[in-house]
């Protein structure tokens, strides 16, 4: 007789991390199935930690994580083809031991918060590729692995294999993805000497800052930048919508390479030495595109349900927080001895309703399909705040009256009045 | 019969980076292996165990994280892991740890008598190929090294025929048990493990042993003052190739002739030379 599980678990990166944690902790059976060679070896992200959804799982993580760099200084430039406007914020309010976000690199840590899941009680099994679900009837039963004598059985599966969720397209809770709903992003890591990175960026005791970049970069694709510190390498990074990216035939490795040679960004790399390049599929489709994250006898977390917040930089934290709330939804169903069918498993829906995960996502739930299609918020408007603060402060004799009465008349060149209002109205109705 | 595997648990070389300024060896994000060569060791004991239902125990003597590395090899059908984890054992060079092995397969001897002994034919990281070699001496036992293939084990007269890659072919050797066999690479890809055991791997012991369990009194023999060894100097080789030049022009003869001169400025020798065979 096979042994049967509470709970089996597809995919050892946040989402399913968190849950199989939650479980275990919780005294329950769980099994989680990693295709890769250890947790986080497949993973590609930024990467800032949002500390909030791990702290409800872990409350002293930062005693043991392998955590960088807290977030001290947030900048968000908007780049035209030789500069950038600008707005950092500082504080010296965060520290360490208070900090809502932190760079990581994802392969330690991803081992990390899988340690301690084991630790937890999770039986944990790495190289191993669920090709199948198995269903009796319409209800999932168990999965199918690419090992010999390869089935396991359990009450309850959860799907956290990713933004690609093979398992939930092959099963049908999932259609094909759609390259208009995902983005492309390429990643590097360049090492840095401590010393230098810290005096270049103004860092002491483990602060660290954050750069997020739209603009001229991504060439009017839909897509932004990013570039982190962490304790001795800077990861930069560029993602684009995939469907933008075939239209426009750039390959994204070049768009990366533009971006490092970036007057306001090639001074900040300068004398680095490139670790790591890798490329990742991001789930950016939003609230629309998610799929039917629950049914009889599954549940579906993280990006392979399309949990990803693009406008905010914020992904593995909606992963770890739909991890967690399907484990606790799980915990409940068994404490009332329930079956775990549909009708049950919609409370997991529930939970995420009530959670910042699908209120943010509804909240910008328009905001692709508004900024894919005016794209003056990626091309004009960049170029025009940049040409604009170039002249304005530029002193060169004329009049600063003459100045600001022709810097209007420029831009009303690019964009008239009326389209500028409509744009407005636009950007603030899809925020809302 | 009783095999035994000697494993190590390596740091993956293909992905190790040498500090750009202090020259050190970069181990942080490196991951850890089970050493290449140990798995085609791993794989003939496997083959054996399949043949003659052999017990397979695998040995490894490193920091707890090590344990990762049996527990792989647990995965793959071995039934028992033994990982000797001391911080007297820190610093071992392979005199030292030859040693510290030796005694604790005396150990295991004396619960379930080992007819053989694997290993890879060397290690990854520190490609002395001396380990091995050094435990069959400390025990007295036969030594095979860079097996091929075993082509027959009779059980009952205790004696081995395997095949020995030597400098000219192929030697033919046979051997009385019990003995240690290095393996050579390239033979026996490992296999894939089945669910089952990968299942039973993960909840496996890996039994620890300091060097108490091993039996080890004397501490003058291991660690770092059983290592006669001294690490002198670490450093990162250069590289011999100068860059790439590119040289640009139109006609193929006047490119012949700058790359000629170019040549020739470099290497005065070879323009002598070649100078001879024209004349």
């Amino acid at each position: 007789m096979k042994e049967k599980y509470d709970c089996i678990i597809v995919g050892a990166g946040p989402g399913g991390t968190a849950a199989a944690y939650t479980l275990a902790s919780n005294g329950l059976n769980v099994i989680q199935l990693e295709r890769g060679e250890y947790p986080g070896s497949k993973n590609v992200q930024g990467a800032v930690l949002y500390a909030n959804s791990l702290e409800k799982i872990i409350p002293d993580f930062r005693m043991d994580a392998p955590l960088e760099r807290f977030l001290a200084e947030q900048r968000v430039w908007i780049i035209d083809k030789d500069a950038y406007v600008g707005t950092t914020h500082r504080t010296a309010a965060l520290n360490w031991d208070n900090a809502d976000r932190y760079t990581i690199l994802r392969a330690p840590f991803d081992r990390w918060f899988s340690k301690k899941a084991q630790e937890a009680g999770v039986l944990l099994i790495c190289e191993t590729t669920v090709l199948d679900l198995i269903k009796e009837k319409e209800r999932v039963v168990g999965v199918r692995t690419d090992r010999e004598d390869g089935e396991l059985y359990g009450e309850v599966v959860i799907l956290a294999d990713g933004v690609n969720s093979m398992l939930a397209r092959k099963a049908g809770f999932r259609k094909e993805i759609v390259a208009k709903e995902v983005a492309l992003g390429v990643k590097e890591t360049i090492f840095i000497p401590q010393e230098i990175l810290e005096n270049r960026f103004g860092l002491v005791d483990n602060q660290g800052v954050a750069i997020e970049m739209l603009g001229a970069i991504t060439r009017g694709m839909l897509g932004t930048a990013f570039l982190y510190t962490n304790k001795e390498s800077i990861s930069i990074g560029i993602g684009c919508l995939l469907a933008d990216l075939k239209k426009e035939k750039i390959p994204p490795f070049e768009l990366l390479e533009s971006l490092k040679n970036h007057p306001a960004v090639k001074p900040l790399i300068v004398g680095g030495e490139v670790k790591e390049y890798s490329a990742h599929l991001i789930p950016e489709g939003g609230y629309h595109a998610m799929p039917q994250i629950y049914g009889e006898g599954w549940m579906i977390v993280g990006d392979a349900a399309m949990l990803v917040n693009s406008i905010h930089r914020e992904g593995s934290n909606l992963a770890m927080e739909s991890g967690r709330l399907a484990a606790e939804t799980v915990i409940e169903i068994k404490k009332k001895n329930a079956r775990f069918n549909k009708m049950n498993l919609v409370l997991y829906k529930e939970k995420l309703e009530k959670s910042f995960v699908l209120k943010d996502l509804r909240k910008y739930k328009n905001f692709h399909a508004v900024i894919g299609k005016n794209r003056h918020f990626l091309t004009t408007y960049p170029e025009i705040m940049n040409v604009s603060l170039f002249s304005l402060l530029q002193v060169d004799g004329v009049d600063k009256r003459t100045k600001e009465r022709e810097t209007i008349k420029n831009i009303l060149k690019k964009r008239s009045v009326s389209g500028i209002l409509q744009d407005a109205i636009q950007l603030w109705r899809a925020t809302r | 019969m009783h095999v035994v595997i000697l494993v190590k648990q390596v740091p993956d070389s293909s992905q190790i980076r040498v500090h750009p300024q202090t020259g050190t060896i970069m181990r942080q994000g490196v991951p850890a292996i089970l050493n290449p060569y140990d798995l085609f060791a791993l794989e003939k004991a496997l083959e054996l165990k399949d043949a003659y239902g052999s017990f397979l125990t695998v040995l490894s003597m490193g920091p707890l994280q090590a344990e990762a590395a049996l527990r792989k090899a647990l995965s793959y059908g071995a039934d028992e892991a033994i990982l000797l984890s001391d911080r007297a054992f820190a610093g071992s060079d392979t005199l030292a740890t030859s040693y510290a092995l030796a005694a604790a397969l005396k150990k295991i001897d004396s619960c379930r008598k080992i007819d053989i002994v694997f290993a890879g034919k060397q290690t990854i990281d520190g490609d002395t190929g001396q380990v091995g070699p050094g435990v069959a001496r400390r025990l007295g036992l036969q030594l095979l090294t860079y097996v091929q293939e075993i082509k027959h084990i009779d059980y009952e007269k205790k004696k081995v025929l395997v095949h020995r890659k030597s400098e000219k072919g192929i030697q033919v050797v046979s051997s009385q048990l019990p003995c240690l066999m290095t393996i050579l690479d390239g033979h026996s890809a490992i296999r894939y493990a089945s669910l089952p055991n990968m299942i039973r791997a993960a909840k496996a012991p890996v039994k620890i042993w300091n060097r108490m369990d091993a039996g080890i009194e004397d501490i003058s023999k291991i660690g770092l003052k059983g290592s006669p060894t001294v690490v002198g100097k670490v450093f990162a080789p250069q590289s011999s190739r100068g860059p790439a030049e590119m040289m640009e022009g139109e006609e193929p003869e006047v490119l012949c002739s700058i790359l000629l001169e170019k040549l020739f400025k470099k290497y005065p020798e070879v323009e002598k030379e070649v100078l001879q065979q024209v004349r």
